[in-house]
């Protein structure tokens, strides 16, 4: 008994070695670490454009869904090989402190301010979304934010810095309470609790798009101008880490930048809506906002 | 409550087609529990098996530590392990962080206490008589070990499986360490979380129904052996 248990183990033990052996030979292959920022992973963007890119260069993408600031963060530590990201201001200081190289516009869409069908604050009727989100504030409406240093979180705390609030904090703060909540977390997962708690939230036209049969909000406000979402790539700076993958961050960058790839982002589509317009030639202009 | 009940209806269709979505993602998950466990289990059952068998001082408080490491909070070896293996930490050179090997040595952690804690414990229920026995008997140090590790067999299996049971349903060290990457470090627990943050129920349910059934069958295994 005593020795067919240990043969039973020690078979056990070789195949699972071998299991283990195998699974790692197989991914010997050179890979490329990407921090995407999680509208393009939540919409299944990327799924539909990096299968043709590692066949073409015989490469495999790993994607972190990490929203932009933590992006950043991995990439200037050297965790990643290239991010692609959506807040300009925080690119510019990541490119200008020399992390990172060789910006290149990808593909743009737009914000909207979205919220319980019954809209309590009367959002829905103003103007442009600083004059919506004081409407919201004022009537201290269920706010829920990102909270989470991405991209739609840094949008938010632009607008509300220009209308003159900051519930989050960081800025002097008149308007703090219970109304305005942070999740932390992804846009999906941000756009279910809205929905959960009946509130109002700033969310990327994508994932809403993407989750709008999920869940009951409606846009309340779009269109303004000041709601331009461009997504950028940009390459980690090998001079600053020399053991990136560069060169096929730079593949990556030339592919999505490419006609092709630029034509394969204006093809994805979710429920029937084109939910990236590409502009890689054109960055900031030339974007009718999507509808 | 009809999504609910779609859920349910998409996921058992998934796992019946054997997707392969659900299929690689259950296979990583497999894979990396397993070799952690077997890891864990090479060096956590001889490590147990001499605290227990062996008296030195400081013996009682060793045992203790060992217990008090059952506790350990899986973010906590996330963020140990992490802060170890990123570019900007002492084995950052290594490359690791974001991929399976990484995965491995955070559940190797968690795992490691368990199976070192249920090991002292099984040698030491083991009836003292065995090894005197065997002494007895003329058999060396060395059969007189084997006995003692014989009669503790099914303890011992039973600690290597609750290390596995707890490695292989734990998000926070998979999450922080494997970067949830498709194909290459998502399994099971951590692709519930991005599936139910995307409001792909669906999915996340089948993965659910599979983690469950693993769960179960490997408490109900735990039962049965505890009770030999």
């Amino acid at each position: 008994m005593q020795i067919m248990i240990s043969k039973g183990v020690f078979q056990l033990c070789i195949l699972l070695c071998a299991l283990i052996v195998t699974s790692i030979g197989s991914h010997a292959a050179e890979r490329l670490k990407l921090a995407a920022t999680t509208s393009t992973v939540d919409t299944g963007l990327l799924d539909s454009l990096l299968p043709p890119f590692e066949k073409k260069f015989t490469v495999k993408v790993d994607v972190i869904s990490a929203g932009t600031g933590k992006a950043i963060r991995l990439a200037e530590n050297g965790d990643v090989d290239c991010i692609l990201v959506h807040a300009r201001e925080q690119e510019e200081k990541f490119v200008n402190e020399g992390h990172g190289v060789n910006r290149r516009a990808v593909m743009c869409n737009d914000f909207v301010i979205v919220g319980p069908e019954n809209d309590p604050a009367r959002a829905a009727g103003k103007r442009d979304a600083v004059s919506a989100l004081t409407a919201i504030a004022g009537a201290q409406a269920p706010f829920v934010s990102r909270g989470d240093d991405s991209g739609t979180h840094q949008k938010e705390k632009e607008l509300w810095k220009e209308a003159g609030l900051a519930p989050g904090g960081a800025v002097p703060s008149p308007p703090r309470g219970a109304w305005y909540v942070e999740t932390g977390q992804g846009m999906g997962a941000t756009l279910t609790i809205a929905d959960e708690k009946k509130a109002y939230c700033l969310a990327d036209r994508a994932t809403y798009t993407a989750f709008s049969d999920k869940v009951g909000l409606r846009i309340l406000c779009e269109g303004d101008r000041r709601l331009l979402n461009q997504y950028a790539i940009i390459a980690v700076s090998p001079a600053r880490h020399p053991h990136v993958n560069y060169i096929h961050a730079m593949r990556l960058i030339g592919w999505l930048t490419s006609p092709e790839g630029q034509k394969m982002i204006g093809d994805f589509k979710k429920k029937g809506f084109v939910l990236f317009r590409p502009n890689a030639y054109q960055e900031g202009r030339g974007i009718e906002l999507p509808h | 409550m009809s999504y609910l009940i779609d859920g349910f209806r998409e996921a058992l269709r998934l796992i019946l087609h054997l997707n392969p979505e659900v299929l690689g993602i259950s296979l990583v998950s497999i894979k990396i529990a397993a070799a952690s466990t077997l890891i864990a289990s090479a060096l956590g059952v001889p490590l147990g098996f001499s605290i227990a068998s062996r008296e030195f001082h400081g013996k009682g408080l060793v045992i203790t530590v060992f217990n008090t490491l059952l506790a350990l909070p899986t973010v906590v070896v996330g963020l140990m392990v992490y802060s170890l293996l990123s570019r900007q930490g002492p084995l950052g050179s290594l490359n690791l962080l974001f991929t399976p090997l990484a995965m491995i040595i955070g559940q190797f952690v968690l795992a490691m206490p368990i199976i070192t804690a249920l090991s002292i414990s099984a040698i030491q229920h083991v009836d003292r008589r065995a090894r005197d026995t065997a002494l007895t008997l003329g058999a060396s140090e060395r059969q007189a070990a084997r006995v003692v590790l014989s009669e503790g067999r099914f303890a011992l299996l039973a600690a290597i499986i609750a290390g596995f049971g707890r490695v292989f349903a734990e998000v926070g060290v998979s999450m922080m360490l494997g970067g949830n990457i498709r194909f290459y470090t998502r399994n099971i627990p951590t692709a519930i979380a991005l599936e139910t943050g995307r409001g792909e129920f669906a999915l996340a349910i089948a993965l659910g129904l599979i983690l469950l059934t693993v769960a179960f069958g490997i408490n109900i295994l735990f039962q049965c052996l505890q009770r030999r």
